[in-house]
């Protein structure tokens, strides 16, 4: 499987998720939030941020079902789905993820046809990956 | 005069490709060095004249080996456009802009790639981490159909386009491949049933929702309005051209803006038409970057022959046909002729208003090229 392999702006994300924790960067100055981080506030352009806690709910805003060929890690699992989840409280935060039948569970655990747009969704964690499971 | 200065200041002269096929023996560099002398043999111009270049940053043939191995001249101007199919179209605008400001005179774009035989892009792990990679790859959105499945998805949801549209865009351009024999697909028909029964790459998107896997290269000539004149072949002008980064996008992943369905295209075309004597009605014929079925609606939209939600529809009653509303891909697309970046749409603008197509549109007077959408763009009108 391919491990996120995190940068500078990225790495405090990935820190928390090791942690069991979800939590996206936000402008320390005008409170905005922003995904995928980045060093400075596109609103206010402030380079003062800060990561905050959210919920972990969300709902499923689209999805597809890759088939092979694929990377082979991700062809044994095949058909599975990719989820864009929109945060609950921040509809414009939108994390690319995949809905398993348990926290664990590998990507394939699902049956693809019970994903649906609009799907309520809430996040656990393996090995410091977030997850999705329907809520 | 309200302008850019570059509407009608220069023009395509000359257009070159060597074949396309899932394998071809010889070297990008060897290709590319054969697509570049068809051109310019096509333009009547030699070599040695060649002062500017332009190409995309993904060649591989850079510039130094090219002017070296085909006997350019001095060169005094030379770009590389970046996010890979985005770039097509911006590579003649590169080079008319430096024509029309006389930073050059004899200005050379191409592509050359060997994608067909090739390793895939996608499969070399090394280079889709880390960033912005993280966000996406480990959870196996693996591939450029899989980044675009998920905005057709959105798309399909939203506005209740289907599968048939999409087969629509893809029946089109095969029937159009079917005209040309230098397309990969020519004699080599589409039905619906193959379509519909045909197994899935990443759903929403089935194997022929898909562009090909293509070797081959391509080249165009563009000169100033003055010197075209002069050449063998009637100029084909470079009417109006833009390139499009919207605000807040993220390339192939444009999941994270407020509005992911209106991508770049809709920044190219409001710079585009703002700089066109002529309106999307008065487009006789389009050149839309197909490597995926789902971006023609999209562009539809983006670039105003439709509205918001409508690119489904317009598909329907054979608009996308020969004798249609709009015409697209007459040689084939990347779907059906050959995906070599989109370089070959602009090559068949070209011939379409030179008149010289195998799927003809009667009378085409304008045309629309566009290079690849859901990545930083770039578009093209053409004129005759
Ligand atoms: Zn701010």
């Amino acid at each position: 499987m391919l491990n996120p392999v995190t940068d500078t702006d990225g790495a405090p994300f990935w820190e928390y998720a090791a942690q069991g924790e979800l939590r996206v960067q936000a402008c320390a100055d005008c409170g905005e939030a922003r995904f995928p981080p980045r060093p400075c506030c596109p609103h206010c352009q402030s380079f003062a941020s800060e990561w905050r806690p959210v919920s972990g709910r969300g709902r499923v805003w689209s999805y597809v079902v890759p088939h092979p060929p694929l990377l082979p890690d991700y062809a044994e699992q095949a058909p599975y789905n990719v989820v864009v989840v929109e945060l609950e409280e921040l509809p414009r935060i939108r994390l690319v993820g995949n809905v398993v039948s348990r926290a664990g569970a590998p990507l394939g655990s699902l049956d693809p046809r019970r994903v649906r747009i609009g799907a309520r969704v809430q996040v656990v964690f393996c090995d410091g990956l977030p997850q999705w499971v329907l809520s | 005069m309200a302008g850019t200065g570059l509407k009608d200041a220069t023009a395509i002269v000359g257009i070159g490709q060597t074949a396309f096929a899932k394998r071809l023996a010889e070297d990008e560099r060897t290709l590319a060095c054969r697509a570049v002398l068809a051109a310019l043999d096509d333009a009547g111009i030699a070599p040695g004249e060649v002062d500017a270049l332009a190409s995309y940053t993904m060649e591989e043939t850079d510039e130094v080996e090219l002017a070296k191995a085909v006997g350019f001249g001095d060169l005094t101007f030379f770009s590389k456009v970046g996010y890979g199919g985005g770039g097509s179209c911006a590579t003649v605008a590169h080079l008319a802009a430096a024509i029309a400001s006389g930073q050059a005179t004899v200005g050379v774009a191409w592509r050359s790639r060997k994608r067909g035989s090739g390793a895939r892009p996608w499969s070399n792990t090394a280079v889709q981490l880390p960033t912005p990679g993280q966000w996406t790859r480990p959870f196996g959105l693996l591939r450029p159909a899989d980044e675009i499945a998920m905005l057709t998805r959105r798309y399909m949801h939203e506005y209740g386009a289907t599968r048939d549209h999409l087969f629509n865009v893809a029946l089109a351009c095969r029937n159009r491949a079917n005209q040309n024999p230098a397309a990969v697909m020519y004699e080599r028909p589409l039905t619906r049933e193959m379509y519909m029964t045909s197994r899935w790459i990443s759903e929403p998107l089935c194997l022929f929702d898909n562009c090909l896997e293509t070797d081959g290269a391509l080249a165009c000539v563009v000169v100033s309005r003055e010197r075209a004149r002069d050449c063998r072949r009637t100029p084909v002008y470079v009417h109006s051209a833009a390139q499009g980064l919207p605000a807040q996008h993220h390339g192939m992943v444009n999941y994270w803006n407020d509005d992911p369905l209106t991508g770049p295209a809709w920044t190219a075309a409001r710079h585009l038409w703002k700089h066109a004597d002529f309106t999307p009605e008065d487009v006789d014929v389009a050149q839309i970057y197909d490597a995926f079925t789902a971006l023609i609606p999209l562009s539809l939209e983006g670039y105003g022959f439709c509205g918001r939600g409508e690119g489904g529809a317009f598909t329907e009653q054979g608009a996308l046909e020969i004798g249609g509303r709009l015409p697209v891909n007459t040689g084939g697309g990347g779907l059906s002729e050959a995906y070599v970046h989109g370089f070959n749409l602009i090559n068949e603008g070209v011939r379409q208003l030179r008149g010289s197509s195998t799927a003809q549109v009667p009378g085409a007077a304008t045309c629309l090229v566009t290079a690849g959408e859901g990545v930083p763009t770039s578009a093209l009108l053409l004129r005759s």
